[in-house]
């Protein structure tokens, strides 16, 4: 039998000339430092939850129909009467959430450990470009089920277009194809989630794991291991410190598969709205544009960026800023490898004031996040009184997370730029496996 | 390099996989606010269960004596409620299909919604997804607050929903309760029960909480499901995942 598949393979590759080379490169002789830790599983994580996405959407697809009047009823009758429609819902949708929960972390073990910096700047462009296509496939993915919403999130995420000056309006018509969110908004909608940004997401993907194995990982001593000596157990001219990506990281892989699949199945299983965090109570009610919800939120990911909108003031006549700071507080992401150029790649070498301002800036996110989700609303009476001015202490909070958001990135270009930095010293080899 | 034995599978459960648990289970208890509540006032807790399959059967008893004269369950079959309920067909087509529909075909109440519309101002909801929109505690907290109001054009009011356009059919059950008003405004202090009905305040509730039940399982009919295949589900991936963890450790045996 294995004969057998060796031929097939020996076939196969007298006529694919690049297939196997292929293969070697980035799987069995593409050396990975041996010292990846818990931060490193969110890379793989993150395709599993892509492939996840697309089957179960491709299920998804056959049943939903994505037109004003059927929508609403469409999903339910996945999730009643189409064999086991509700599993593959409830797969799409949890994993929808799980996909942020990973990038976010995955984003996190970048800054923290300095991936984005030289030689990995492309790396970190890609994956920054990943993360706005998901954000959008995100956006899209949920107005599709047309509850209430769905409705009022894409009307007011439409009218963030509202807000430029002059072709405002005429912007947000062109979006939804109509003067409110309906049948030709779906429509496009449906198209672009299922279709074009999927497609869009793939091939970032692709580039974004072409673009690392060029350079090579980082890991969590920010150590260049490609710098260091050379000579391993399969080849004397690659890193000492390196270990072929397979078998050992895909076995490695293999155990975070295996919990993070725990928790995303005892949520599927147990908790599929998740508290109204995945799946909101407000979304079991059809769209109707006479309606609106008591609160309009967006869904849990984004509410750290939709509170910098909420928290930047109109000024000038147009309230054009808050939408420049939500777009601001990602492109800022963006430039990350010019604003933070301390030779320092990892947290565990680097200076003090570095410690303390990642700190910072990881709670103003979480505060941000809070008050977007209106929690602020429901916990700041608790704690302080129910007499306070809610809007007057929410504001205050909340612009005091945005100046500590956006401080982060001004602190880093002095910090780095001025050379106040007093980092510690660099090993020269990788320090620690588990 | 130690063999993995149970002693250190047992390790491995108590630094791994439990922070992962205790983690999720964090999670979920933090991130469980009540759905929201449209009225005033604090929410009663309704307990439902929809594990509770006689609990299920009297509410659906309840439902298709008091409710759908005038409520729909659009997305809810017949056959589906037999088959969940532990009904056999003769049982739901005799004892609870009062609208002569199909076994196969959906709840659907016979008032005509233009008619409806015209008597109560505003045609009765479709009650398919009302746990899931408002919370299985506003429904049940919305069936207990119900009282006599001469100044409304039904008759009743309610404390939860304060205007609601709904009469009250469950008030034979019930009573009849009335409001107590702060001295010096309007506002309703407490209910008070000024008519008993047929059942005792407890066995209302109960009767009340059996109704929620089974419409919070008419929200979501695959938690049945999800209920009983969950656990295998998950110990599969336990299995799975310390199998993985093993394979790994010896895989790794030679990484200095």
């Amino acid at each position: 039998m294995a004969n057998v598949f060796a031929r097939i393979g020996d076939w196969v590759n007298e006529r694919t000339p690049g297939l196997a080379p292929m293969y070697r490169k980035h799987m069995t002789e593409y050396y990975a430092p041996k010292n990846f830790n818990l931060w490193y599983y969110f890379g793989s994580l993150a395709m599993l939850v892509l492939v996840n996405q697309i089957v179960t959407g491709i299920f998804l697809t056959m049943n939903y129909d994505p037109s004003a009047s059927g929508a609403f009823d469409s999903v339910q009758y996945i999730m009643r009467d189409v064999e086991w429609g509700w599993l593959i819902r409830y797969m799409h949708t949890t994993g929808a959430s799980l996909f942020f929960v990973v990038v976010f972390l995955h984003m996190f073990r970048g800054i923290m450990y300095g991936s984005f910096k030289k030689p990995r700047e492309l790396v970190w462009l890609l994956g920054m470009l990943i993360f706005l296509a998901l954000m959008a496939e995100a956006f899209m993915g949920y107005v599709l089920p047309w509850g209430n919403m769905s409705f009022w999130g894409a009307k007011v995420i439409v009218s963030l277009f509202g807000t430029v000056p002059k072709i405002g309006p005429a912007l947000q018509e062109w979006i939804m194809g109509d003067f409110l969110p309906a049948d030709a908004t779906l429509n496009r909608f449906f198209a672009l989630h299922v279709i074009a940004l999927p497609i869009v997401l793939l091939l970032l993907v692709v580039l974004h794991l072409a673009a690392l194995h060029e350079v090579g990982s980082n890991n969590p001593d920010g150590v260049e291991i490609k710098k260091g000596p050379k000579g391993n157990r399969w080849d004397a001219l690659k890193p000492a410190d390196g270990i072929p990506f397979h078998p050992y990281y895909t076995v490695k892989d293999l155990v975070g598969v295996g919990f993070f699949l725990l928790i995303a199945a005892f949520i599927i299983f147990f908790a599929p709205t998740f508290g109204g965090w995945f799946l909101e109570h407000d979304n079991s009610i059809a769209a109707n544009n006479l309606v609106t919800p008591a609160q309009i939120k967006p869904v849990w990911y984004f509410t750290a960026f939709y509170a910098i909108v909420r928290m930047v003031p109109s000024a000038f006549g147009t309230a054009v800023w808050g939408v420049l700071g939500m777009f601001g507080s990602i492109a800022l992401l963006f430039a990350l490898p010019w604003i933070d150029v301390g030779p320092v790649k990892s947290i565990r070498y680097r200076g003090t004031g570095y410690k303390v301002a990642l700190t910072i800036f990881v709670i103003a996110f979480f505060c941000l996040m809070a008050l977007g989700m209106d929690l602020t609303d429901e916990y700041f009476p608790r704690i302080f009184g129910a007499g306070i001015d809610i809007t007057l202490w929410d504001n205050v909070f909340g612009r005091i997370m945005t100046v500590a958001y956006f401080g982060f990135f001004v602190f880093l270009w002095l910090y780095t730029h001025l050379g106040w930095e007093k980092t510690k010293p660099v090993p020269d080899r990788v320090t620690t496996h588990d | 390099m130690t063999k993995p034995t149970l002693l250190t599978m047992s390790r491995l459960l108590m630094k791994r996989l439990l922070p992962a648990i205790v983690l999720a289970v964090g999670l979920l208890v933090a991130g469980q606010p009540a759905a929201r509540a449209e009225g005033e006032g604090q929410l009663m807790a309704s307990g439902a269960n929809v594990r509770d399959q006689a609990s299920l059967q009297r509410g659906a008893r309840l439902f298709f004596n008091y409710c759908v004269g005038c409520h729909s369950l659009k997305y809810m079959r017949y056959s589906r409620i037999a088959d969940d309920l532990g009904l056999t067909e003769q049982q739901v087509m005799h004892d609870l299909n009062f609208t002569g529909a199909k076994f196969q075909e959906p709840v659907i109440s016979h008032m005509p919604p233009e008619d409806a519309t015209k008597w109560f101002g505003k045609a009765p909801p479709d009650l398919s997804l009302e746990v899931s929109a408002k919370g299985a505690d506003w429904v049940y907290t919305y069936l207990n607050t119900f009282y006599l109001d001469p100044k409304s054009p039904i008759g009743w009011n309610n404390t939860t929903l304060p205007n609601a356009a709904m009469p009250f059919p469950l008030w034979e059950l019930q009573g009849e309760q009335v409001a107590v008003t702060k001295p010096g405004s309007d506002g309703v202090e407490k209910l008070d029960l000024a008519h008993p009905g047929k059942l005792t305040p407890a066995q209302y509730q109960q009767a009340t909480r059996d109704l929620v039940n089974f419409l919070a399982y008419v929200s979501e009919p695959a938690a049945m499901q999800r209920h009983r295949y969950g656990v295998w589900v998950l110990l599969f991936l336990a299995l799975f995942t310390m199998l993985a963890y093993l394979l790994k450790k010896e895989y790794w045996k030679d990484v200095h």
